[in-house]
């Protein structure tokens, strides 16, 4: 049978807050949570000038590596609250944000197990349709070095564009850095899904 | 565990091209290396489904606010979520924005020297239903300058932001209306270099479903990345 043809992307364009920015929804979980952790970062373009009109989209799984949706069909638990999506549209210096927990690891192709990580979509005006990239975390070094995705990625420096830096855990609660380059000397991996 | 089974891949002809001359804020905005292609894992072929949303019915009228009309042409937009294989996409949240009947947006960084509505935000959400389906009462927006190039305009467009069952289904795009004089002129509708895939963002006039004494209807269907055929048969 012949396929539909699928609908075109096209950018968000400037004005995307209007409906997809909300109170709350860089808060995957609330921030008193034990184990929340802070990922914050800055989007930046070619000229390293900041993007202050991009929406960054996360999606993960709970802190036992387990998605709620009904294709993970692994014996680990749900969290009936953890819905796993956050959104954060970025501020007038480029900057988002999101409260979170870090992810357990999830399965990967052919029997191997991923590193913990976040999956994101970046949109912003100037962009005709969303680029895809990772989030992993600098301090799970032993199992970011057996990650399938990770490993096939050859050079360091852009291995190191997918992973977040432990910062600090000054009032309490971890916090994570990882800046979104969209083209440049440090381009951000972004991935064809 | 079985390994899940990949989503049809975005086709080069599908989608626009990441730099694109003609829309100049792709210059800096647009990666310059080619993405690496992953295979889908647990992780690409979930997504949110936002079964805890509290989506108001009101939500998908955009033509009142607070009892109040809003100025302009009032419309229906409606049709189906479907993926490729026709199947339909139920209970899949669809988020629109759109400028008013005169081509302005409610937003600080529209500048445009036309009139804001009071009683338009031009903000709705809908969930598609059992079948697929969405219709939402708008005003049919504007068309509207911008400064890409000398004289500049848009063609009237609403934004649609939908998220298909899967990270990878996620799409965000601009469906505009029929016959616009400014299709050959706008930079965005033409980053799409085939014209059969252009007409796809295109909704169409529909008489059938036009309410009498209230309101025209448009027509767009959305078709979302399906599954592909059967990809490990024979596989253990």
């Amino acid at each position: 049978m012949s396929k539909l043809g699928v609908t075109a992307s096209q950018t968000v364009g400037p004005f995307l807050t209007i409906a997809l920015k909300a109170d709350g929804q860089e808060y995957i979980v609330p921030k008193n949570t034990e184990g929340a952790l802070k990922l914050c970062g800055y989007v930046y373009d070619g000229e390293g000038n900041v993007v202050p009109d991009a929406v960054i989209e996360v999606w993960q799984a709970n802190v036992f590596g387990n998605y709620n949706h009904p294709e993970d069909k692994s014996d680990t638990q749900i969290v009936n609250e953890f819905s796993g999506f956050g959104r954060s549209c970025t501020d007038q210096d480029g900057r988002f944000f999101f409260i979170t927990l870090k992810p357990g690891q999830v399965a990967g192709r052919g029997n191997t197990l991923q590193a913990p990580h976040i999956a994101v979509n970046v949109f912003a005006r100037g962009m005709l349709k969303q680029q895809v990239t990772r989030i992993y975390f600098s301090d799970e070094v032993k199992s970011n070095s057996e990650d399938p995705i990770l490993n096939s990625i050859e050079d360091e420096p852009s291995r190191n564009t997918l992973v977040a830096q432990l910062n600090s855990s000054g009032d309490g609660i971890m916090e994570y850095a990882f800046d979104i380059h969209l083209q440049g000397k440090l381009e951000t991996v972004f991935f064809d899904v | 565990m079985s390994e899940p089974s990949e989503y049809s891949r975005r086709s080069k002809n599908d989608h626009p091209p990441a730099l694109y001359e003609g829309y100049r804020s792709t210059a800096h905005r647009s990666p310059q290396r080619k993405p690496i292609k992953i295979e889908h894992t647990l992780t690409e072929v979930t997504g949110p489904l936002f079964k805890n949303e509290k989506i108001n019915p009101s939500e998908s009228d955009l033509s009142i606010v607070d009892g109040q009309e809003a100025q302009g042409q009032r419309i229906y937009v409606g049709g189906k979520v479907l993926d490729e294989d026709e199947n339909p996409v139920p209970n899949t949240l669809i988020e629109i924005w759109q400028c008013n009947a005169a081509g302005r947006y409610k937003h600080a960084v529209d500048q445009h020297p036309a009139p804001l509505d009071p009683n338009f935000t031009g903000k709705g959400r809908i969930v598609s239903d059992e079948k697929g389906e969405y219709k939402f009462t708008t005003i049919k927006p504007g068309a509207y300058p911008w400064g890409n190039h000398y004289n500049a305009w848009r063609p009237a467009h609403i934004h649609f932001s939908l998220f298909g069952p899967a990270f990878v289904t996620r799409l965000i795009t601009q469906m505009y209306f029929p016959d616009d004089p400014l299709f050959p002129f706008d930079p965005i509708f033409n980053s799409i270099s085939d014209e059969a895939v252009r007409k796809r963002m295109v909704s169409k006039f529909d008489l059938d479903t036009t309410e009498p004494d209230f309101a025209l209807s448009f027509k767009f269907d959305f078709v979302l990345r399906g599954r592909e055929a059967t990809p490990f048969e024979g596989q253990v």
